[in-house]
């Protein structure tokens, strides 16, 4: 395979945009990619999107989205997978460039969600759920992570606490983020005493509902050092698949799928965790990063909830998790999040964090972990500096 | 979204009648069924009845459902892992949701779970009550 690079990254307002059509946000960022990268054509278009056609009843985005960038003509194609659609679309422009097929390809991602009701919103989302077995008997998407922490906390004794802590400390990181949606600061007792959702899990445990696009210039280090613009190195990509419905699986006090990804991507990079100095990981709810914190291997089981509580993910702390604010404070645009994941490590890469965001000495490798529905699907990149 | 009776009928005999896949080779059996064991790739099997009795084994109270179970707010949701190792989710009714816990006996029964709109179609299959006999 060849080397492959980022080599230029853009994003477009994220919020409730009721201003801004879903092909206007796409191209919005694709446009800011382009320009950052300073290239001058696509090979091809990657984007990643869940639902176009529950949220604005659009589908075939990847010719749509080829069209209005005024670039008809270029192969361009739609990834699903959930919530992880930004992050297998990137996956997707990686394995492109690195097998030789294409020199410069796009990977984008697109949720357009405030275009339907909250329950419009609920349904469509659910969809990354089993619908027969879980969603017809009403389940909800914060209703299955909230039994992944009813088990967590009884299992590990993983407190209220523990959970408050990863959105204070998300919310505090995002509150530097220009393009956050909820760039503000919040309190462990605002936390623990906002509106019950699903027990145990409150609204502030859960991240919002997000219109925004993300885009990437996927090449080679080769062409980014002829365009004569910064580039971060993408040394591992890997994705894995758990049972789709969450009773069916084991241990629901883990998400295997990112086990198993971030084993697969640290073995492609010839890298081991311990040499990953932060990350990008996919807390839709707080109890999801505790897992994700031990289930990509960096925390034993039922630790990493006092690890946080502790400081540990803090951006100054020993592996900071989630220095853009993560879905919690940033915003959650299903389908773009997998895709601003990657441009965060870029920036913090290239140490080009803004507003005092940059994660103190220079990291040198950062890891991103997507994933879609209760965990059934993950995908995990590792970049490394050039 | 639309459910057309189709998709409803194909159901009935996990919904109805509990029916569960049990494979040859494994012995392992799986709820809903499969065509394929995913731990050996038999695809030798036979119908089973799921037992019908099982302790719950993680939950929680819904309060913001989806428009379909609006009427049901705020109702329990929960896993019960049955006497046969198998594991289901389902709602929970006759039951006051803060007494819901871990370990709870629970039995399966056939209910009505939702209904498409005023004229739609009625989806019926099972939810868990408390076992008290």
């Amino acid at each position: 395979m060849r080397e492959v690079c980022v080599a230029g990254v853009g994003l477009s307002e994220w919020g409730e945009v009721w201003r801004k059509s879903i092909r206007d946000l796409f191209v919005d960022a694709a446009t800011a990619a382009i320009k950052n990268a300073k290239v001058d054509h696509l090979d091809s278009l990657y984007v990643g999107c869940m639902s176009g056609g529950l949220f604005v009843g659009q589908e075939h985005l990847g010719a749509l989205m080829a069209d209005y960038l005024g670039m008809a003509g270029i192969p361009a194609m739609r990834v699903e997978s959930a919530c992880a659609s930004g992050g297998m679309a990137f996956r997707a422009a990686f394995l492109e460039v690195a097998s030789g097929a294409s020199d410069i390809v796009m990977a984008s991602g697109i949720e357009k969600m405030t275009d339907v009701s909250g329950d419009g919103a609920t349904d469509a989302l659910a969809t990354a759920a089993d619908q027969e077995y879980e969603v017809f008997n009403g389940a909800t998407f914060p209703g299955l992570y909230a039994m992944m922490a009813t088990a967590h906390m009884a299992r590990y004794g993983t407190t209220r606490e523990m959970l408050s802590a990863v959105a204070v400390k998300n919310h505090k990181n995002g509150a530097k983020n220009p393009v956050a949606q909820y760039p503000f600061e919040i309190t462990s007792s605002q936390v623990g005493n906002s509106v019950m959702v699903a027990d145990p899990l409150r609204i502030l445990d859960c991240s919002p509902v997000t219109d925004g696009a993300a885009a990437v210039i996927v090449t080679t280090p080769e062409i980014a050092k002829k365009l004569g613009v910064p580039y971060v190195k993408v040394i591992g990509s890997a994705a894995a698949t758990d049972t789709i419905a969450l009773a069916q699986r084991a241990d629901i006090t883990v998400i295997k799928s990112a086990t198993l990804a971030t084993q697969r991507a640290l073995k492609m990079a010839g890298k081991k965790l311990d040499e990953i100095q932060f990350a990008e990981v996919h807390d839709c709810f707080t109890i999801a990063e505790i897992i994700v914190a031990e289930s990509i291997g960096k925390y034993l089981p039922g630790k990493a909830g006092a690890a946080i509580l502790a400081g540990e993910t803090a951006l100054d702390g020993k592996f900071p998790m989630n220095p853009s604010g993560g879905l919690k404070s940033k915003g959650h645009p299903v389908g773009a999040t997998g895709v601003a994941q990657i441009i965060e490590l870029y920036k913090q890469l290239v140490g080009k964090a803004e507003n005092g965001r940059q994660i103190p000495k220079s990291p040198k490798i950062g890891m991103a972990q997507n994933m879609g529905g209760s965990g059934a699907s993950s995908v995990v990149h590792i970049l490394e500096v050039a | 979204m639309t459910m057309f009776s189709s998709r409803n009928w194909r159901e009935y005999p996990q919904r109805y009648r509990y029916e569960a896949t049990r494979f040859i080779k494994s012995g392992k059996t799986y709820f809903p069924p499969r065509q394929v064991d995913p731990e050996t790739g038999d695809t030798d099997r036979v119908t089973v009845t799921l037992p019908e009795t099982g302790k719950v084994i993680t939950y929680t109270v819904i309060r913001t459902p989806g428009a379909q179970f609006k009427d049901l707010s705020p109702y329990a949701l929960a896993i019960a892992e049955m006497t046969d190792g198998t594991r289901v989710m389902a709602q929970m009714t006759d039951v006051d949701v803060e007494t819901v816990k871990i370990g709870m006996e629970v039995r399966l029964e056939f209910r009505r779970i939702q209904q498409e709109g005023e004229a739609g179609v009625i989806g019926y299959g099972y939810k868990f009550v408390p076992k008290w006999f």
